[in-house]
């Protein structure tokens, strides 16, 4: 199992959890195991993670390490956190 | 009794002014939608009940379409979401730019204008929405540019009885219309000025703000454009300039009196390169002959403004005598129960409002 952690804003989308497990061996498979309306907060409809999203496995950004491809190890916690963007 | 609600989409969420049928006192309720940009909101009145819509953009979490079945208390969406390009296409949903329910002969069909610039039609009741692909795969696509605002299908203008008939306003790219239910679209802008090109009447790239008409006079329209106040007679094969009797031909909304066809709402800015309000006065210009003559009114209305009205801040209902509605960029809104002879305050200091729906339910 993997850790999928979420900021305040997105639990209303995890039923309220700050925490969703799943079975993955990559980011993608751990996204695509997601609820679909968390799911779609995250990435866009083709898929790609949104541009002022970041993903940590971590201390890392997953855009520096392989990215959706990023293998995921089990005990592995990827944390969702805003960047700072926005008016 | 009847009940008038006003849909306030603003920067940072959604707020709801409520009044009974007169629309002289309002309550506020809200935020909802907190820290979403609220290009778009939709009021359906064509069924039982009526449904609201909001189109919200998180900077953060993307875009999505809502809807209500309880005047706003509660909002839903169906879990794979409303609206998104295909698996595969070369574009991903960036904003709803206009939710527009179809005329009361094509029921549970809603359309939507979003940027990237695209069509979108739903056939049950703006739940889930389908990319309409004549226009997205017409071949002008790729040379339609972006405004400051971004590149999007902001208004959508279906024609009132011929379910086939309809046109459509982008920025940049200007009005296109289809007479064959959205399968062929042809550029409508024979007469619109694009100042920023070299050639300063091209087919299409024009720049238009705004469109809107009446539903009795389909044929005739009215556009706010960068530049250019213009009305067509003849569907959108000819525009004219209206903008004669007017302080400045540069503005965004562009509204049409929900029962008088000659009756045209503008909010005049300086120019392009000064976009504040003409005289540094708050001034809807009205227009009862279709935009042979205006008038500014003033009653109840700021009498000292430098903001500007965005191009979906400015709407009307449907009652009798007409409301009209308008939202600032300082976050003000102002209703008129009697055609904008006069005006009261709905609300102030609101974030920035991006576009205004009311009905009388």
């Amino acid at each position: 199992m993997v850790a999928v952690r979420l900021p305040t804003v997105l639990r209303p989308f995890a039923g309220g959890a700050e925490r969703v497990e799943v079975e993955a061996t990559t980011v993608a498979e751990a996204f695509a195991a997601l609820d679909p309306p968390l799911r779609r907060r995250l990435t866009d409809e083709q898929g790609a993670v949104r541009r002022h999203v970041n993903i940590y496995l971590g201390n890392d950004n997953i855009r520096d390490l392989a990215g959706l491809s990023t293998p995921l190890a089990d005990g592995d916690e990827l944390l969702v956190l805003p960047s700072v963007a926005g008016g | 009794m009847s009940e008038a609600v006003l849909l306030i989409g603003t920067k940072k969420g959604l707020w709801t002014a409520r009044s009974d049928a007169a629309r002289q006192r309002w309550t506020l309720d809200g935020p909802d939608f907190e820290m979403q940009g609220v290009y778009a909101v939709g009021i359906d009145t064509r069924g039982d009940q009526p449904r609201l819509f909001v189109g919200g953009t998180s900077e953060h979490w993307g875009p999505a379409v809502f809807h209500s079945d309880d005047l706003g208390k509660t909002w839903a969406e169906p879990p794979e979401g409303s609206i998104g390009f295909p698996e595969g296409a070369d574009a991903s949903l960036e904003r709803v730019w206009q939710i527009q329910p179809a005329p009361a002969g094509q029921p549970g069909v809603v359309y939507a204008g979003t940027q990237p610039s695209a069509l979108w039609k739903s056939t049950d009741g703006g739940v889930t929405f389908e990319l309409v692909k004549g226009l997205w795969d017409h071949p002008h696509r790729k040379e339609w540019g972006a405004g400051f605002g971004g590149q999007a299908v902001h208004t959508v203008l279906p024609h009132p009885t011929d379910p086939d008939r309809m046109s459509v306003a982008m920025s940049t790219g200007g009005v296109y219309r289809t007479a064959d239910g959205g399968q062929s679209w042809e550029p409508a802008n024979q007469g619109i000025q694009a100042k920023f090109f070299p050639d300063p009447y091209p087919e299409f790239g024009q720049c238009v703000h705004k469109l809107a008409a009446h539903p009795d006079v389909p044929e005739r329209m009215f556009a706010q454009n960068h530049h250019g106040v213009y009305r067509t007679d003849d569907g959108g094969t000819t525009w004219k300039s209206i903008a004669d009797g007017l302080p400045s031909d540069f503005g965004f909304p562009i509204v049409v009196h929900p029962h008088e066809p000659e009756t045209v709402y503008v909010f005049p800015l300086v120019a392009d390169a000064n976009r504040i309000p003409t005289d540094a006065k708050c001034r809807v210009y009205r227009s009862r002959d279709a935009g042979s003559t205006w008038e500014a009114l003033t009653s109840g209305l700021p009498e000292m403004s430098y903001v500007p009205v965005l191009r979906d801040a400015m709407t009307s209902d449907t009652a009798d005598p007409a409301g009209v509605y308008v939202g600032t960029r300082d976050g003000c809104v102002y209703a008129s129960a009697d055609a904008g002879d006069t005006w009261v305050e709905v609300a102030r200091h609101l974030p920035d409002i991006l576009t205004v729906r009311a009905a009388v339910v």
